[in-house]
């Protein structure tokens, strides 16, 4: 029976394959919804029809929940495996399921993780959060570095972990160690009992068993195991070091861990040395972990050789389990990221650029526009605009025209302006709005140029219009 | 006059209304937020509507300095501008100038003071005041009026009753746009009934669309403050609004509102939520409390707001003073309860129910009995019986 239903969707599949823009409005076909349920290995491959940017009806009186371990659980499925040859070789599409069936549609990767202040955005509070696009935006990052102080893991597992604690109880959390504005890695105070990090109230130092402990209470969908991340420029003596530590706290989180390892990304360090990235990814891989955090990176290196790094953990990695690395934030950065086979990417580009008062306005339609289109000096081309600056006093215009982002449809960029000028929070709430949109919008883009095998022509465009802009030397920005 | 006032329920000197205004329908007792700088700090227009505001103030001192009157007016109005949907009201300056800026100087003519940005003086005179908020274009602008604490005594008092009253005139000649802005007269005289009443009568001669009682919420002793409401209350017509500036704990609106007034304004539940203090029919929260850090309760069982429906203390104890999710999620809690209360308070007149209320809300507050006496005084004038309230005074 099953077979059967393999074969019809494959015959599909081909077919659809006949022409680009061939995707049926009602793909899948209804005869086969009850074939589509989410495999329970992943063997069984098919393609997702692209859907229009969808958002959620407001759940502002939502009642708790209490939900069980089983429906938490993520599966990952490779939907198109890389072509393994070309400069993008290693790109691949995927799709994130959440266990137990259900309504919620699946994530598709590469994505990006839209970072947390213990668990709910910098300025995005979960009425607002349910307008952006659906459903991209329900996959966050947890710090669990946040948690150290307050709430206590006690009071965590009484609430019932971080999606009843934050109120977001659809949402999908990936947490990994640190993160890159609060909670930065401090490779110089880790020891063999602990990570050190630098927050906010000091330098804090966490071993494997209070970061379970963490991880247990707050039962985010994926978490990276403890790493010792260190900077490129350490020697190799600290590196390899910092290899073996990784290691033995990855077994004692394992060890630790009552889902044995169904939730856990095996952190893999190794530092700007490829031959460590190399063993490194190789003992992770031995161990029963569902996906990989590929760690330290985005502490150092220069953009020429992460490409390499990158590569070297991903030709060893199983192709078949997910991939997820943070500080890989710029558009560049992230485009190298999914060359080399990565499927999540957490940034805090979104949160710099809301700080210092930017919106990203760059063209997300890369494939579409002609070359020269994209080159011309008109006022959407730039990659962002400086809110602050004057020429915007007057402006009327939404951020970027036709975005559909609550901040585009509601407000100018002379209210912005005005908020910026005044200081006020609002100017930060409709600037994260904005830009995780228009940033998530990006990570559409990337997955549709991927899924037209159109992915090195985009990333060469995409490149090429950031290259001249650079030169053009903007006046105002 | 571009507004509509009707009553449609009442309990001897309280009313709940219907008061129709150029943007919106609003329904009083009604709680006006303060959006300072054309923005309620923290929150965006989808929350405030979702939260139930129906006005919101805007500064005109704030908003005249940036991003500037003639701005606001070419971009089509401060409604425009923040694309706000609902009512819109700007005060005259005049309070901000006088207690924000310490070298103010205050002639016939105007208020003389130093400019905040870059030092020059600057003259405020009611004409000036009018033009700019004609400008901005709120539903309800305020005349510029000569503002002494009620902690003052003395000849300045009535000098600047006088001269209010003066003023007033000045406001009327230079309003351009009766027909969609409702200019408001203040009652000032401190805390002199004298004053007060010639004040009222003054303003009342000139026929104004709605009246302010303003100059308290100013350190003045509960027992004056409630003195004076009832005085300008009972004395100001019937069928227009009443407006108490500045006033906004929830127990001051439940006794004023008890006392005839309709309207109030207060930074105070959007302030308090920044520093980590929620609003709840006991009082206050200090969600920066450590016995907040394991408390599992929403902040108030009672609220069915995003906030309380969503969010144990523990959790916002976690993010306040640390994170500005925290003053957004308490900012929006306070919100929600001050709109609940304004909703309850009109409720509770129009379906006759009123004394009740008063007492249930008295009880919640002081569950002891302790309710202070200036409260027991405004009630017995308001004719409300809150006697079982009362805890027996011992022997």
């Amino acid at each position: 029976m099953h077979v059967q239903a393999a074969k019809t969707v494959s015959h599909i599949l081909h077919n659809c394959r006949q022409s680009e823009n061939s995707y049926p409005r009602s793909y899948p076909p209804k005869t086969l919804l009850p074939f589509l349920t989410p495999p329970k290995t992943p063997t069984l491959s098919f393609r997702l029809a692209s859907a229009p940017i969808k958002t959620r009806e407001p759940n502002t009186n939502k009642t708790k929940s209490k939900v069980s371990i089983q429906v938490r659980l993520m599966r990952f499925v490779v939907t198109k495996p890389s072509a393994g040859a070309g400069a993008a070789g290693k790109a691949r599409l995927g799709a994130l399921y959440l266990g137990g069936g259900g309504a919620a549609p699946p994530i598709e990767t590469p994505a990006l993780v839209v970072p947390t202040r213990r668990g709910l955005p910098s300025f995005i509070s979960r009425d607002l959060l349910d307008r952006l696009p659906y459903p991209d935006s329900l996959l966050l990052h947890l710090c669990p570095i946040h948690f150290i102080e307050c709430p206590s893991t006690r009071t965590i597992k009484n609430i019932g972990g971080v999606h009843e604690m934050v109120g977001l109880q659809d949402h999908f959390f990936i947490a990994s160690p640190g993160d890159s504005v609060e909670s930065l890695p401090e490779h110089g105070g880790t020891n063999k009992i602990g990570a050190a990090f630098e927050t906010p109230s000091g330098r804090r130092l966490i071993n494997p068993k209070d970061y379970m402990d963490i991880i247990s209470s707050t039962r985010p969908n994926l978490w990276a195991s403890l790493a010792d991340e260190v900077p490129a420029w350490v020697t190799e003596k600290r590196n390899r070091l910092s290899i073996d530590r990784t290691l033995k706290w990855l077994d004692d989180c394992l060890s630790l861990d009552q889902e044995k390892g169904a939730s856990t990304l095996g952190a893999v360090v190794g530092g700007p040395n490829i031959e460590h990235r190399k063993k490194c990814a190789t003992e992770v891989s031995m161990r029963n972990v569902s996906g990989f955090y590929l760690g330290g990176f985005g502490l150092g290196e220069s953009i020429e050789e992460r490409s390499a790094l990158l590569n070297a953990v991903t030709n060893i990695l199983p192709e078949e389990k997910i991939r997820f690395v943070s500080r890989l934030g710029l558009p560049e950065e992230v485009l190298q990221g999914v060359a080399a086979g990565i499927d999540l990417f957490d940034s805090t580009y979104i949160y710099h650029l809301t700080l210092g008062g930017f919106a990203l306005v760059f063209p997300l339609d890369i494939l579409g526009e002609a070359p020269e289109a994209l080159l011309r000096n008109s006022s959407n081309d730039y990659t962002k605009i400086n809110l602050h600056a004057t020429i915007y006093r007057k402006d009327t215009s939404p951020i970027v025209d036709k975005c559909s982002c609550y901040t585009c449809q509601n407000h100018t960029r002379a209210y912005l302006n005005h908020l910026l000028n005044v200081h006020e929070m609002l100017a930060q709430i409709l600037l994260e709005i904005h830009n995780t949109h228009h940033y998530l919008g990006f990570f559409r883009s990337i997955r549709r140029a991927l899924k037209q095998e159109k992915f090195e022509l985009f990333r060469e465009r995409f490149m090429e219009s950031r290259r001249v802009h650079l030169m053009e030397a903007v006046p105002y920005s | 006059m571009a507004l509509q006032f009707e009553v449609v329920g009442r309990f001897n000197r309280a009313r709940a209304s219907k008061l129709t205004l150029p943007h919106y329908v609003v329904q009083t007792p009604m709680f006006m937020p303060v959006g300072t700088q054309g923005t309620i700090k923290g929150l965006t227009n989808s929350q405030l509507e979702d939260i139930g505001c129906q006005i919101i103030l805007g500064n005109t001192y704030h908003l005249a300095l940036r991003p500037g009157a003639e701005l606001i007016d070419e971009l089509g109005g401060l409604h425009k501008f923040m694309n706000w949907k609902r009512g819109l009201l700007t005060d005259s300056g005049g309070f901000q100038m006088v207690s924000l800026l310490h070298l103010a100087d205050i002639t016939e003519e105007g208020v003389t003071f130093q400019s905040p940005v870059d030092g020059k003086p600057m003259l405020l005179t009611p004409e000036e005041s009018i033009q700019i908020q004609n400008k901005i274009g709120a539903d309800i602008i305020m005349a510029l009026d000569d503002v002494v604490r009620t902690t003052i005594t003395g000849p300045r008092i009535e000098e600047a009753m006088y001269r209010t009253l003066r003023w007033m005139d000045r406001c009327i000649a230079a309003h351009k746009r009766p027909d969609a802005q409702n200019l408001f007269g203040i009652v000032q005289g401190g805390l002199d009934p004298v004053l007060r009443d010639i004040c009222v009568r003054g303003l009342v001669e000139r026929n104004l669309p709605g009246y302010a009682i303003g100059g308290l919420a100013g350190g003045e002793d509960k027992d004056s403050f409630w003195r004076v409401v009832a005085q300008c209350t009972a004395a100001l017509p019937e069928d227009k609004p009443r407006y108490v500036m500045g006033v906004g704990y929830p127990l001051d609106i439940v006794v004023c509102s008890a006392l005839g007034a309709d309207m109030y304004d207060c930074v105070y539940p959007t302030r308090t939520a920044r520093f980590g203090t929620a609003l709840v029919p006991e009082g206050v929260l200090k969600l920066k409390h450590n016995a907040m850090a394991s408390d599992e309760r929403p902040i108030d069982s009672t609220c069915s707001c995003m906030v309380c429906k969503n969010y144990t203390r523990a959790y916002i104890h976690s993010l306040v003073t640390r994170d500005a999710m925290g003053s957004q999620l308490l900012s929006y809690h306070n919100l929600s309860y001050m709109m609940r209360l304004s909703k309850d308070l009109h409720m509770s007149i129009v379906e006759g129910r009123f004394p009740e209320y008063v007492r249930g809300f008295l009880r919640t507050q002081f569950p002891k009995g302790d309710v202070p006496q200036w409260v027991c005084n405004a009630m017995e004038v308001a004719g409300i019986d809150i006697s079982s309230c009362c805890a027996p005074v011992p022997v």
